[in-house]
């Protein structure tokens, strides 16, 4: 509703003059694929993923940066994809949850998260996954209260918490 | 001949099973709504009334329409004719009134009502130029707040499919007036708001031949369907509605929402392909749990006996449709009491309609009453769960009938052993650890076990490949695993040679899911046409040379391993494909549909039909800092037959999670000045986190039912959510001492 504030009868209205939007090249690598792209500014690097590149594993769920659901890795690092412009991603490699594993060859936290049931709608999954690989791969969290507190950034509405932190358990190997 | 050197492993009803989509689902291949591809793609944005009532004067689309990229921008001064009637724009769970309609006329009935739909070649573009337009209104008052709508609270004339009589027993003013040991006590429920992961999307992809293929986010495609033929006058093999992945429902993808309307508005008037999706903040623009007041009276005589039930409850509903649940027949229903009552009234605000939201009515009403239910034992003197022990039901106590099961003592001990109730102090403010107070509390849950009509297809090919089909959604339930499972069981095979579809208007007709009827139905219809195949296959067996099988009939034979087993001389066998080579037939289709007979419409007459559940939680309090974890939760619940273990399982925790939800966090708070939802973000409107959950312990109890629904299946989907938030609330009493009956328990009405 944030339009809605500036739509008000006694709002002079917009003074910014629409002009055509400049397309700039990007050089990204997407799932160990180099890609020579030209994407226009504002495009975030949740949308190119989705809307220009068809890689819609990586979802949309506040576009805000409040729910985790667009969770990628980029150079290895988890972040959320809809707070990053793709154009100032030049020479990065972004790893989405089609570069981790495909169906006949899963990724271990892909295979856990089936076996542990740690999804239902399996909308959050992707981010919860990538967000795993992240936190698995800081290796600051070695208990199961480290990891729920260390994967708070991603909601799961369908409430598969305790599921999503027995299967990354099992993948980390830790005990308790 | 198959191989008969091993048993294969039997699985079928019972048999945990790991989701049959969850490749799709943890690979990223699974396609939501949003996620369809379609050719010459537009992005329609939405704009939003600024205002909460009033009229729309007009556009002023300059700076809109000069961002390059945009085609069109959609209002109700250029969109596509509609129907006139109010049924037209009706669906298979709309309360009673005039619906929603989207871009109809230039009325503003709420607040974020969307005026407008700006569509481009790129998303970008549309987004931008939706922040450039204007709408210029007229403003009328407005009234946001429940506590003012209340005083005009009324009993809706008109009730809504499914809305349940309250019945009165014996003299309940009187019998409380006249009682030793009273409770009366108001409770509150905020307004809630369903934030599935998923944002509800449609994505309309325009044939050459003017077929639309409407990918929406919908927990009842062949509700769409139908609703879109008759609001805009399209014949229906015109339409196809699918939604094969559906990112949570939790009851806002029961109605069609406006995303589905606008975006179908738009691809006919420019015969393209249109996706519209609506942002988080548009989330808070359509259905949610209404806003709820709750007055119980409770009284007992000397030893704790029930002597007197008053149970009142009023909850929001919008200016247009009078959204009703049933809210205090449960806290009739539950408990032996000889005399009851109730009442139940809507109060109108300027929002959109409420509507049904996980355990519509049960969790606001059960939950509120299982509050009123802790004081009372405590007034009384007795320990919570002894006191409902105490006034166990064995009938529902409001109708008088007997449930068909009701397993809910065996609830109560199971639940109650695990979570190690015995030898809790009485007292509150009796367990305390360092800086936090610890209390222990539970509630009972209940839910009522529904049926519904529901159609479902078997089709076995020659490679030996199962498929079943059904029009149903699959919102995160596990339907598609529990088809599988259903189908597994009834023709004997292995579950990796079964695949399941769903969520496709153009499949067998089911109703929306929701209410937790899914999995009872759709089960019996799958269960059923797999039972209509295998008489097929015994024919066709007739074929094979020799005639192994001679005339026996499907009760003489066993199904297994994909093949017809003699039972009296077990080396006598046909596999499905051989029978079907024989009678050279390439594939065998059964379709069945599973609704409640004459006979079965009876016996509901004649029968209370309910699932229970016993809810165990511990909290730990900073009485400091005001801030509650819920550390332990067991619930334990008698559903009836369980399908899938393991999914079924998760259903149970979804519901539980949500509870707490309800108990601590969730809460969409109004602006009464500007008539708006003010948090309308998952930053602002809190659901639980991974932090938030730690132990849930879920506990299934037997409950053989032959009688409730066909496999003996109850549904799982609702009853988790029911009084999670009453322990929970509860608890915080045995910490700290203190009564909140405001839900939900913020750390400020703590500190307070």
């Amino acid at each position: 509703m944030s339009q809605a504030t500036r739509s008000m009868a006694d709002d002079p209205g917009p003074t910014v003059a629409a002009r055509p939007i400049a397309q700039l090249p990007l050089a990204i690598t997407v799932n160990g694929v180099e890609r020579r792209l030209s994407v226009e500014p504002w495009v975030t690097l949740l949308d190119l993923l989705r809307d220009h590149l068809d890689l819609s594993g990586t979802k949309k769920g506040c576009d805000h940066g409040q729910c985790g659901a667009c969770t990628v890795l980029i150079d290895g690092q988890r972040i959320n994809a809809c707070l990053k412009l793709a154009i100032t991603l030049d020479g990065a490699e972004v790893t989405t949850i089609e570069g981790l594993g495909r169906p006949d060859a899963l990724h271990p936290l892909q295979a856990a998260f089936i076996e542990h049931d740690a999804f239902q709608c399996g909308y959050c999954t992707p981010g919860q996954i990538c967000s795993a690989v992240g936190l698995l791969a800081e290796g600051h969290a070695t208990t199961r209260e480290e990891v729920r507190e260390m994967m708070s950034g991603n909601l799961c509405r369908c409430g598969a918490y305790t599921n999503i932190a027995d299967a990354i358990l099992d993948v980390m190997g830790g005990d308790e | 001949m198959p191989d008969t050197r091993h048993e294969p492993i039997r699985a079928g009803i019972g048999t945990p099973l790991s989701r049959v989509d969850g490749v799709a689902k943890v690979t990223g291949e699974a396609r939501y709504a949003a996620e369809r591809p379609a050719a010459g793609l537009l992005h329609g944005v939405a704009v939003l009334a600024p205002i909460a009532r009033g009229r729309i004067i007009g556009f002023d689309e300059t700076a809109a329409r000069a961002v390059p990229g945009v085609v069109e921008i959609l209002t109700h001064e250029n969109r596509p004719g509609t129907a006139w009637r109010d049924r037209n724009f009706s669906d298979e769970t709309a309360p009673p009134g005039h619906p929603f309609r989207a871009l109809d006329d230039a009325t503003i009935h709420f607040a974020g009502q969307p005026v407008a739909v700006v569509v481009a070649t790129t998303f970008e573009a549309a987004r931008f130029a939706a922040s450039l337009l204007r709408v210029r209104c007229e403003e009328e008052p407005h009234e946001m707040d429940f506590n003012t709508a209340r005083v005009e609270a009324y009993d809706p004339p008109k009730k809504r499919s499914g809305h349940q009589a309250i019945k009165a027993r014996g003299d309940a003013a009187e019998a409380w007036e006249a009682a030793p040991f009273k409770v009366d006590a108001e409770f509150h429920l905020a307004t809630e708001h369903h934030n599935p992961m998923e944002m509800h999307a449609t994505t309309v992809i325009h044939g050459q031949d003017g077929s639309l293929t409407v990918h929406d986010k919908t927990q009842g495609a062949p509700n769409v369907q139908s609703y879109l033929c008759s609001v805009f006058g399209l014949s229906s093999d015109k339409v196809r509605v699918v939604s094969e992945y559906v990112g949570g429902g939790f009851g806002s993808g029961l109605r069609p929402q406006w995303q589905v309307q606008v975006a179908v508005m738009a691809a006919l008037k420019l015969e393209r392909s249109v996706r519209v999706v609506m942002t988080r903040q548009q989330m808070f623009t359509h259905v949610h749990r209404p806003e709820a007041w709750q007055r119980v009276r409770l009284a007992t005589d000397d030893v704790g006996q029930l002597r007197a039930i008053r149970n009142e409850a009023v909850t929001a509903t919008s200016r247009f449709e009078d959204n009703q649940e049933n809210v205090v027949n449960w806290g009739l229903m539950a408990y032996a009491c000889p005399n009851a009552d109730g009442d139940y009234k809507v109060a109108q605000r300027d929002t959109y309609t409420s509507g049904d939201m996980r355990a519509p009515g049960a969790a606001t009403g059960m939950t509120l009453f299982e509050m009123a239910m802790d004081e009372m034992a405590e007034t009384a003197g007795l320990d919570p769960l002894a006191f409902r022990l105490l006034n166990y039901s064995k009938v529902d106590a409001m109708s008088g009938l007997p449930y068909t099961s009701k397993a809910l003592r065996e609830a109560y001990r199971a639940g109650a052993e695990a979570f190690g109730w015995e030898g809790r102090p009485f007292a509150p403010r009796s367990m305390k650890d360092g800086h936090d107070l610890v209390g222990q509390g539970m509630a009972t849950g209940m839910w009522e076990a529904g049926f519904q009509k529901t159609s479902a297809r078997a089709r076995l090919t020659s490679d030996g490949r199962l498929e079943v089909a059904s029009a149903t959604a699959d919102i995160g339930t596990g339907t598609y695993t529990t088809m599988v499972l259903v189908a597994a069981d009834a023709l004997g095979m292995d579950p990796a040679r079964i695949t399941a579809k769903l969520g496709d208007s153009n499949l067998p007709k089911a109703p929306v899911e929701g209410g937790s009827t899914a999995a009872a139905s759709v089960g019996a219809a799958v269960d059923l046409a797999c039972r209509a195949l295998a008489k097929q296959l015994l024919k066709a067996a007739r074929k094979v040379e020799g005639d192994p099988l001679g005339r026996a009939g499907l009760d003489d034979v066993e199904l297994r391993d994909g093949c017809i087993v003699l039972k009296e001389d077990r080396s006598k066998s046909v596999g499905f494909t051989q029978a079907m080579q024989a009678a050279g037939l390439d594939e065998v289709v059964a379709e069945e549909t599973a609704g409640p007979s004459l006979g079965g419409s009876v016996s509901q007459m004649r029968t209370s039909r309910a699932t229970h559940s016993a809810v165990f939680a511990e909290v730990r309090v900073d009485e400091e800092l005001g801030v509650v974890r819920v550390t332990r939760v067991v619930n334990a619940v008698a559903a009836g037959r369980i399908i899938n273990p393991k999914t079924a399982r998760s259903q149970i925790l979804g519901g539980v999670v949500m509870g707490i939800g309800m108990a601590l966090h969730e809460e969409t708070f109004a602006d009464l000045r500007l008539g708006r939802w003010m948090n309308h973000n998952l930053a602002e409107y809190h659901v639980p986190a991974h932090a938030d959950v730690a132990d849930i312990e879920v506990i299934f109890v037997d409950e053989v039912d032959p009688v409730v629904t066909p496999l003996g299946v109850k549904g799982l989907g609702e009853i988790g959510i029911v009084s999670t938030a009453a322990a929970v609330a509860n608890a915080i009493w045995h910490a700290t001492g203190q009564r909140h009956r405001s839900l939900p328990i913020t750390i400020d009405k703590l500190i307070a």
